[in-house]
């Protein structure tokens, strides 16, 4: 049964690459000419999140009835609204905006252009699972 | 109208994937989470993990190579531009345990309030961030 969970998962990221790739998320200036408001304003992400989180919103919706995924016997994960919201929530989002707003890069588009040959994306990556893994370890401690 | 159709049809396409991973192995499709999850100590049963960050780069890789006018537009070339952005970006989506993906698609698609309160934060701080840099500097 093993081998459903890896044909889906992959299924999955296949998905998430295309779609990445067709809305262009996966070039920084897309990004940062969406956040900038005041200036050259290009609606592109905007488009992309009106599909991915309708497309989201009744997804989950349908899901939200049924005990358990197609292939495993429990949600990894609460399907509570009312979830914590804590400092360190607000402090982390915050700083990855900025992050985002400097680089034009998130984790999705970064790993997906990994084979793109531009070192700008090159070095982000590997910033960014460095300080995560520093993370990861400093917070198990 | 090519303006609107292809972020829209990819943003639907991105949907379907969080969607499809949700609803047949019951996790999330935060790429922050699932990234982290493979970094050392590697959670168990991660292996659903390297096979999603696997389709992905496929994914990409395969439109690119199809795909002739697909390029990464970036104008800004800098590597301590780059090593900011990606500490930044380490370092926030650890803390807030989401990104774009996690929180904005799949967080709201769930209407968590904990998604919906980061998605608005991390908005505003990059387009603050954006308008400063390109309009106050």
């Amino acid at each position: 049964m093993k081998y459903k969970t890896y044909i889906a998962a992959t299924l999955s990221g296949i998905l998430f690459g295309v779609g990445l790739a067709l809305s262009e998320m996966t070039s920084p200036d897309k990004v940062r000419n969406f956040l900038d408001i005041a200036g050259t304003w290009d609606p592109a992400l905007l488009f992309v999140m009106v599909g991915a989180v309708t497309t989201s919103l009744i997804g989950h919706w349908w899901l939200s009835g049924r005990k358990s995924p197609f292939y495993d016997t429990k949600w990894h994960f609460s399907w509570d609204k009312r979830s914590v919201v804590d400092a360190k929530l607000v402090i982390g989002s915050a700083l990855f905006g900025i992050g985002w707003g400097i680089g034009g890069l998130c984790p999705g588009p970064a790993i997906g252009n990994l084979f793109s040959g531009s070192p700008f994306i090159l070095v982000f990556l590997a910033s960014m699972l460095i300080s995560m893994a520093i993370y990861k370890l400093i917070s198990k401690s | 109208m090519q303006n609107i159709i292809s972020p829209l049809a990819g943003g639907i396409l991105i949907g379907l994937a969080a969607i499809w991973l949700t609803g047949s192995l019951g996790r999330v499709m935060g790429v922050s989470g699932i990234i982290k999850g493979i970094l050392p100590p590697a959670e168990s049963g991660s292996a659903w993990r390297y096979w999603f960050l696997v389709g992905t780069v496929a994914g990409v890789s395969a439109y690119a190579w199809l795909v002739p006018h697909f390029s990464v537009v970036n104008s800004n070339t800098s590597y301590l531009v780059a090593a900011t952005a990606g500490i930044l970006v380490g370092i926030g989506t650890s803390m807030a345990n989401g990104c774009t993906s996690g929180h904005a698609v799949c967080g709201i698609g769930r209407l968590s309030q904990r998604s919906i309160v980061a998605t608005i934060t991390f908005l505003a701080t990059g387009i603050a961030t954006v308008s400063l840099a390109r309009h106050f500097f």
